[in-house]
């Protein structure tokens, strides 16, 4: 029984390696799934698609787009999502529902609000509650997102942001982009929240609303000046049209040119194993690490090519040593 | 003795306009109902569109797929306008459209036609519905987003009032708010926050003179449940609330303008399936409630038909309705005496505690910045509502003869014939209507149209232009409504209104204790948690029952993927295998799950999930669901499965067994 697990995982790891996308509910389907079985097939799959198995960085963008509810994420992402898709980059789209779990079940109605046509195959949308906390991602998310980038050009992780979750995201995500929406005090709240460091692109909404948006674009810039941010700001508009969609495209594709990759990737993969650890071990697995920041300062001196399976052993085994 | 007033009127009071709502198929044989209809004595039309109609597609369009000519009559131009009202002088009828997203539109082909009839449009008679609050609440038959959409009523009010000044332009509806679910105090502040949101946007496109014209223009359209004084008590709340807003909110001085003027279709909610002779019962009560008392008492009624949860009622099923309407006006003495009412303390008190009630919830609706921006607020509500009434059925505090209680039965004649007491639509009529369409584009002067459409385009565009004159000319030039819908959809953008069901509160566990307990287990053994997607496939927007499925299960411990109403069936499929879920539940209420249903599971093959089990509900004659089982179905309930948990517990065996689980030791 056991080894079934494995190969079944090797396989998947085969398919999205030869960028097959319809390997991608499997995918989504063993990486959300707790039994034993399932747990060790996942763990192949995860290893079959880490750099060392590659030979280089998972060539997908990830992407996370976060902002308040109500912001117009989702009509962005439907015209996002044609935009990559006119130039034939293939999308996959992870939506953390804000519902948070009742009872155990939960209510997912995100992917309704992205409008694509439901015969593409080149896009692939996957919805899951959010985690226990409000807005947290949900613990499949991470994985999932590291996956599906070594067969998607584009992977997107879209969350609500409140509070936390926008630091969770940029814990995985190469660009981070925040949308807000012009006159509605996210901006002025944006402002004073003091996350200017996560947004790698800041997202302004409803660019149709003239001056108002205009204005809130250029309140961003110099609070962003003010704080030697280097983060770009781009104004759109979902409605048709469109407006200053291809704009933030570009800016996207910038940002992903402008960063260490490896780097990047590779501190995401350390944050992704102590996540992992601390869901297992708890509070008492990380004091035996000598605390988060120990740990943190611990795994950035490990080798940048391990995979998130490696570090988490790793991490364990120096836990256990303690 | 003598000198005692008389306690009866001087003079026998005029009945109210009887209505059958009605229309099926095409416009030739809905043509014929409506004569034979107004042979039996009925005296005003009630227009019932099909669902293509109403959303803004024509009947070659992918979405109208199995739904042409199911729940009303199919009119795609003003060929089709002619033809539905052939031989019916429009100078002397008095219409009825329940027409909301496209009311500009029907609005338009009804001027059109009765200008090729040789009457003036300043002497057309009738109702538009077009009240598109509740379509975002309810009924789901929108096209555009919110502020697009109030224009186009502000802007079918600010022309009527001017050109077609007995033309009531909008019947604000609480109708459909009691079938979501509406509590009497939400029935009444929802309506009157709506009202006042279309009031507020009329009043900044018309000269200020004539809001008092405006504001006794507006009517209602409301409902009547079995609860029958209280129902009544609700009607006297919304007369006093209206006069009250009108003398206040719009100084309206004349009280005439201030009369709270209604027109009514009692309640289906209550229908049942079980036991169906029953319902006559039902309605004969609910209709005393809107006639009862002289003060409050309808203007047009229209009823139900006995067998409405079963299927389409057939033309003989509405004239049993109609029937009862004229035996409560013609042989009982109730149109012989003023208000009953009058100085009852009973009456008195129940009327304040709703005035109350409904005053409160409307300051909420008006912080929240009004019935517009309350949208999602309203909705939650109602789920909220709906499912605190069915709980109450599966409980048994609320007592539903024939399903809850009193169950025991012997079999009815009625349902025994060979059609199970319900129409069914020729299903060659989808196919006519398509070619029929395709026909009439081919025909006419498209550079006529194509000009009226750009011109169409343009003042939509312009927001302070009115948008009627160009509608006009474009249902003169032979435009058809999809064409219309799909201009200004290009316009104005398209729009998904809120499910209502993300914010539902969770049921006292106790209630679901058992199904969850099943649910926790079954999911442990698959892996990962039970994941259920609950589709509306077609245009079918009653998304009611839907979403009580959606929220229970999510209560009983389901992930739930619920996307709403609308969907093609190639969009279901996608969302199956993309999501993983391990079961399907479809739900339909216009009568094309034949068509809808086999596309939904083609469309699964190919996607390469047919073995994902399929579940379906809605309104489906027990041959249909024979059917259905035998095209890989693996359950189809009905109004009659009424037990939500037992429901859940079906769908979790189900998953086991497919998945190879058995049952618990």
């Amino acid at each position: 029984m056991s080894g079934g697990g494995g190969l079944e995982g090797a396989e998947l790891a085969r398919r999205l390696r030869e960028r097959d996308l319809t390997a991608a509910p499997a995918v989504l389907n063993l990486l959300e799934s707790g039994t034993g079985r399932s747990r060790e097939a996942a763990r192949e799959l995860l290893a079959g698609l880490a750099p060392a198995a590659l030979g280089r960085e998972a060539p997908g963008h990830v992407i996370g787009v976060t902002g308040p509810p109500g912001v117009g994420k989702s009509s962005l992402l439907s015209r996002l999502v044609a935009h990559w898709r006119s130039g034939e980059r293939s999308v996959a789209v992870l939506a953390v529902d804000p519902t948070s779990r009742r009872s155990g079940g939960a209510l997912l109605g995100d992917r309704a609000r992205i409008e694509v046509d439901p015969t593409d195959p080149g896009v692939f949308i996957r919805s899951t509650a959010a985690g226990t906390r409000l807005g947290g991602l949900a613990p499949a998310t991470r994985a999932a997102a590291a996956a599906l980038a070594s067969a998607f050009d584009v992977v997107v992780i879209e969350t609500v942001g409140v509070g936390q979750s926008e630091t969770e995201v940029a814990d995985v995500a190469d660009t981070v982009a925040v949308v807000v929406q012009p006159a509605s005090g996210d901006v002025l709240q944006f402002l004073k929240a003091g996350i200017m460091e996560v947004p790698d692109v800041l997202v302004v909404t409803k660019s149709d609303l003239g001056r108002i948006a205009t204005r809130a674009v250029s309140d961003l810039r110099a609070a962003l000046r003010a704080l030697g941010a280097d983060a770009e700001v781009v104004a759109v508009s979902a409605l048709p049209p469109g407006a200053g969609i291809a704009e933030l495209g570009a800016a996207l594709d910038r940002h992903r040119d402008s960063i260490d990759l490896p780097a990047r990737r590779a501190a995401a993969r350390r944050l992704h194993a102590l996540a992992d650890f601390a869901t297992e071990h708890g509070e008492r697995g990380l004091r035996a690490l000598g605390g988060r920041r120990q740990a943190e300062r611990w795994l950035a001196e490990q080798d940048p090519a391990l995979d998130v399976r490696a570090l988490t052993e790793a991490l364990e085994s120096r836990a256990a040593s303690a | 003795m003598s000198d005692a007033p008389s306690p009866r009127l001087p003079e026998r009071d005029r009945p109210w306009l009887m209505r059958t709502y009605a229309g099926h198929s095409d416009a030739r044989r809905s043509n014929e109902l409506y004569r034979r209809n107004l042979e039996k004595g009925q005296t005003g039309l009630s227009i019932a569109f099909d669902l293509p109609t109403q959303t803004g597609y024509d009947p070659d369009h992918e979405l109208a797929h199995g739904e042409v000519g199911k729940v009303g009559v199919s009119i795609a131009h003003r060929g089709d306008m002619r033809a539905l009202l052939d031989g019916i002088p429009l100078g002397e009828m008095n219409t009825s459209m329940t027409i909301n997203a496209t009311a500009a539109w029907l609005l338009a082909l009804y001027i059109v036609t009765a200008e090729e009839q040789g009457v003036a449009e300043a002497r057309l008679q009738g109702t538009t519905q077009n009240d598109i609050l509740k379509e975002y609440l309810s009924r789901g038959t929108y096209a555009f987003p919110p502020g697009p959409s109030m224009r186009l009523i502000a802007d079918t009010i600010a022309y009527t009032v001017e050109h077609v000044p007995k033309w009531n332009p909008i019947n604000i509806c609480s109708y459909h708010l009691q079938e979501a679910g509406a509590t009497p105090v939400q029935e009444i502040a929802y309506a009157m926050s709506n009202a006042i949101a279309v009031l507020d946007a009329v009043r900044e496109r018309v000269d200020h003179a004539l809001m008092p014209s405006v504001f006794g223009r507006i009517s209602f359209f409301v409902n009547a449940g079995v609860r029958f004084v209280e129902e009544h008590a609700k009607l006297r709340a919304m007369a006093r609330i209206w006069d009250e807003l009108g003398r206040t909110r719009y100084g309206v001085e004349d009280p005439k303008h201030r009369r709270f003027r209604y027109g009514v279709q009692v309640n289906s909610l209550g229908l049942t399936e079980a036991q169906p002779e029953n319902n006559v019962y039902r309605i004969a009560l609910e209709a005393l409630a809107v006639t009862l008392g002289r003060s409050a008492r309808a203007r047009a009624i229209q009823l139900p038909a006995w067998n409405e949860a079963l299927g389409l009622p057939r033309p003989w099923d509405q004239q049993w309705s109609l029937r009862l309407q004229q035996i409560l006006a013609y042989e009982t003495d109730l149109l012989e005496y003023p208000d009953l009412f009058e100085g009852s303390k009973v009456m008195d008190g129940l009327v304040a505690e709703l005035v109350q009630g409904a005053r409160e919830e409307m300051e909420h609706v008006r912080e929240l910045g009004g019935a517009v921006e309350a949208v999602d607020y309203m909705k939650a509500s109602l789920v909220e509502s709906h499912r605190e009434r069915w709980r109450r059925i599966e409980s048994g505090e609320l007592t539903v003869v024939g399903m809850n209680r009193f169950t025991s039965t012997e079999p009815s004649p009625l349902t025994a014939d060979a059609d199970g007491g319900i129409l069914v639509v020729d299903p060659r009529v989808e196919a006519d209507q398509r070619a029929a369409v395709q026909r009439w584009r081919a025909e006419r002067d498209q550079a006529l149209v194509d000009r009226a459409l750009a011109e169409l385009a343009r003042v939509a565009r312009e927001e302070h232009e009115n948008i009627m004159p160009a509608t006009i000319e474009a249902a003169r030039a032979g435009a058809t409504t999809g064409e219309w819908a799909a201009t200004l959809r290009e316009v104005f953008g398209e729009y998904r209104a809120p499910t209502g069901v993300g914010e539902a509160a969770a049921l006292p566990s106790e209630q679901v204790a058992q199904v969850r307990e099943e649910v926790e287990r079954l999911s442990e053994a698959l892996g990962r948690r039970l994941k259920f997607l609950v589709g509306k496939p077609g245009l079918d927007g009653h998304s009611n029952g839907a979403e009580q499925i959606a929220v229970r299960a999510r209560d009983a411990g389901m992930d739930v993927v619920y996307e709403g109403i609308r969907l093609t069936p190639s969009q279901i499929a996608t969302s199956a295998a993309q999501e993983g879920v391990h079961v399907v539940g479809l739900s339909i209420l216009s009568g094309s799950h034949r068509e809808l249903i086999p596309a939904v599971l083609e469309a699964m093959r190919k996607a390469g999930v047919g073995e994902v089990p399929v579940v379906v509900g809605g309104i489906i004659p027990e041959a249909d669901a024979e059917a259905l089982r035998e095209l890989g179905i693996a359950a189809v309930y009905t109004p009659k499965d009424w037990d939500l948990n037992r429901m859940m517990r079906d769908i979790v065996a189900l998953v086991a067994e497919r998945n190879g689980i058995g049952a618990p030791a």
